[in-house]
């Protein structure tokens, strides 16, 4: 084997702007970069002097994908430096919203970016040629998770109905209803979509990971829980920082993060189904069960069929809270403003989202840190990008990329918020 | 497929948090259809296949913070016969200008440990401060009626049918109370039009994410703030957002203090 450096200058269907440079010496795969060049945007240091009333809209433009989960992940942290806690109907609604994010950005990332890997083709639009009734059931599921953001949150991308201490206005039971109808479709379309991307021909790859998802006494993880990891963590949000640490290297604008004692891990729709798979209900189990997918799934390229099934579990818990549903006193708690720290964790579509801030004595911001999802997983994925192309050198330089590609959409990556982060070069020179 | 040339497409990004190009993604229902009338040449975000250019229409996200971007968008304009930037970064510099208040070496060091692997512009700067802009859909995000309508106008060879009124004109085709008279200081009455009103059809004033509608009195506006007891502080923070830097929008933060 020669030589070589393979090179990918712009890794598309990715949320973001990254590239990736693969080196291969003597046969050897001597270095997998994932480089991104998404330029820094600065929000921990344009949040200072900013109120803590202002940090769930501010936050949310981090990210169009996944705005719930910086506005999730904000309020929960400005209500423990507060001092106040967010429970009954009022939980329940964030936790609606947060299946409104998941079963759009899932649905999207699945059908529209993932999907075309497997089946060969550049994209959804292309695959819709002979795959007609799957891009429109990936597209039928978007618009119901976007039109369960719109009914909460006024619209699917940076709501505005957000706040500190819970909404501006909620929903009355007959306006939550109405969605009910959609949902048991979504539903129903969610079932098929587990169903057809099982079938896809996957790599035979595994890894050993560090999965890190929060975990809730008796709930599949969305705002709320310890974070835990298969190798034993078991942390408060307000621990995060003395268990993991960001590294900023030079070939990315983004930080890595990893685990100072361990390295890096993986966290995502993979690593909180391995550690919470008994959370789900008995019937989504048994759909994994009926598509092969165990308690464990340890082949990344399979996250495509957990992304699946978590859509299928977003709908169903949706339905669940609907039915539910008992309309509020009041639309947030009180809240005084005054000095202090908070921290809180929960989960975004592509994994654990952290904030922390510290607070002045009037609620404005001294400081804020935000760790996302693909800043944790980016080490990690690096080395799967080292692994598989290693195992993979037999492949034509196409091939390889092709291969290599498919490796970091395995991950969702979401590189407009990593950065505070990707381009595939393959060097065999 | 008609024989006729289909008009090509290009979505580009630059600073921006994708929101505005999720929002062609997220037409559920015209997508497909979307995609038989034009040719989506360039749209990295959604397909692999990055056609070169020439480009009939280029839409832009996202503002100009990097040496390297300010070439790039030249060579965007140049590519391109009809280029319209979507969302407030692009039309505004977005949030991110907010570095143009401060020091961006200081903004740089509070967030990376290596801040001279960093290369960064010290201002955030919208794509009309580079090159010539056919037209600026604002929002924080766009509002993806209006990005249909724009394309559409494009494609036909006609002016895009975007009113630039105030948020208060959509409130009163709601039907909405006005947030303001009862005690809700709102952006309302200068900021453009676009989202349908969605703050105070929430019972929330307005914070002014589609910017400034044309020639807006932004100095009567922060007077009535302050009767509803708005301390020069909210109001220079509530017009430091996402539009900061739009001239009547900066102007005004600048008149109530550091």
């Amino acid at each position: 084997m020669a030589n070589k450096t393979i090179r990918v200058d712009y890794i598309a269907r990715v949320e973001g702007e990254g590239a990736l440079d693969l080196r291969i010496r003597d046969g050897r795969v001597t270095s997998a970069r994932l480089k991104i060049f998404e330029p820094p945007r600065l929000f921990e240091a344009l949040l200072r002097g900013r109120g803590f009333a202002e940090a769930p809209d501010i936050t949310a433009r981090i990210c169009g994908i996944c705005p719930v989960a910086y506005q999730m992940s904000a309020v929960h942290a400005m209500e423990d430096a507060l001092g106040v806690k967010v429970a009954g109907p009022l939980r329940a609604l964030r936790r609606l919203l947060y299946c409104g994010e998941w079963i759009e950005s899932h649905a999207l990332h699945v059908v529209m970016l993932h999907a075309p890997d497997f089946l060969g083709y550049p994209d959804a639009i292309q695959m819709a040629r002979e795959h007609g009734d799957a891009v429109r059931r990936g597209l039928a599921l978007k618009k119901t998770g976007n039109g369960l953001m719109r009914m909460l949150g006024g619209r699917e991308i940076h709501p505005v109905n957000v706040r500190v201490g819970g909404f501006y206005r909620t929903p009355s039971r007959a306006e939550l209803t109405s969605l009910t109808e959609d949902l048991k479709r979504a539903r129903d379309l969610a079932v098929e979509t587990v169903r057809w991307v099982a079938q896809f021909p996957f790599p035979n790859f595994e890894r050993g990971y560090e999965f890190v998802a929060l975990r809730h006494p008796d709930e599949y993880p969305f705002n709320e829980g310890r974070i835990v990891s298969s190798r034993g963590l078991d942390i408060l949000a307000g621990e995060y920082e003395a268990e993991f640490e960001e590294r900023h290297v030079a070939h990315s604008t983004a930080l890595q993060s990893v685990l100072k004692r361990r390295g890096s891990y993986l966290v995502g729709p993979m690593a909180r189904y391995n550690l919470n798979f008994d959370r789900l209900p008995s019937h989504v189990q048994a759909l994994a069960h009926e598509v092969g997918l165990g308690p464990e799934c340890r082949n990344p390229f399979q996250s495509v069929i957990v992304r699946a099934i978590e859509v299928f579990y977003a709908c169903d818990e949706a339905l669940r809270i609907i039915a539910a549903y008992e309309e509020p006193d009041m639309p947030a708690v009180p809240l005084d403003a005054h000095a202090g720290i908070g921290h809180a964790c929960t989960e975004a579509p592509r994994g654990i989202l952290y904030h922390r801030y510290q607070l002045d004595d009037d609620g404005s911001i001294l400081e804020a840190r935000i760790v996302p999802p693909t800043s944790q997983n980016q080490l990690s994925m690096e080395e799967d990008l080292c692994e598989v192309a290693s195992r993979s050198l037999d492949l034509a330089d196409d091939a390889l990329r092709d291969r290599c590609e498919q490796t970091i959409r395995n991950y969702d990556p979401c590189i407009s918020c990593s950065c505070h982060f990707l381009k595939l070069a393959v060097d065999r020179s | 497929m008609s024989e006729k040339r289909r008009p090509r497409l290009a979505v580009w990004k630059f600073a921006s948090c994708d929101g505005c190009q999720l929002s062609l993604l997220d037409c559920e229902d015209e997508l497909l259809a979307v995609a038989d009338a034009v040719e989506i040449a360039y749209f990295p975000e959604a397909s692999r296949t990055m056609a070169k250019g020439p480009y009939d229409l280029s839409l832009v996200e996202g503002s100009i913070t990097t040496p390297h971007d300010a070439e790039r968008i030249r060579r965007v304009r140049r590519q391109s016969r009809h280029l319209v930037t979507i969302g407030a970064c692009a039309t505004a510099g977005g949030i991110q200008a907010l570095r143009n208040f401060a020091d961006v070496q200081e903004f740089v060091a509070a967030v990376y440990a290596s801040p001279k692997y960093i290369k960064t512009l010290a201002t955030s700067t919208p794509i009309s401060a580079h090159v010539r802009v056919d037209f600026e859909l604002h929002g924080c995000p766009i509002n993806k009626a209006q990005l249909l309508e724009v394309i559409s106008a494009f494609l036909a060879g006609r002016k895009p049918a975007i009113s630039g009124h105030s948020v208060c004109v959509e409130c009163k085709l709601h039907g909405n109370v006005c947030v303001m008279v009862q005690g809700t200081p709102c952006l309302g009455p200068v900021t453009h039009a676009g989202c349908g009103a969605l703050c105070p059809s929430f019972s929330r004033g307005c914070y002014g994410c589609f910017g400034p509608m044309e020639r807006p009195n932004t100095a009567a506006l922060a007077s009535e703030w302050r009767k509803l007891g708005a301390t020069p502080q909210d109001i220079r923070r509530v017009f430091r957002t996402f539009n900061a830097t739009a001239e009547p929008f900066r102007k005004e933060s600048e008149a109530h203090g550091e």
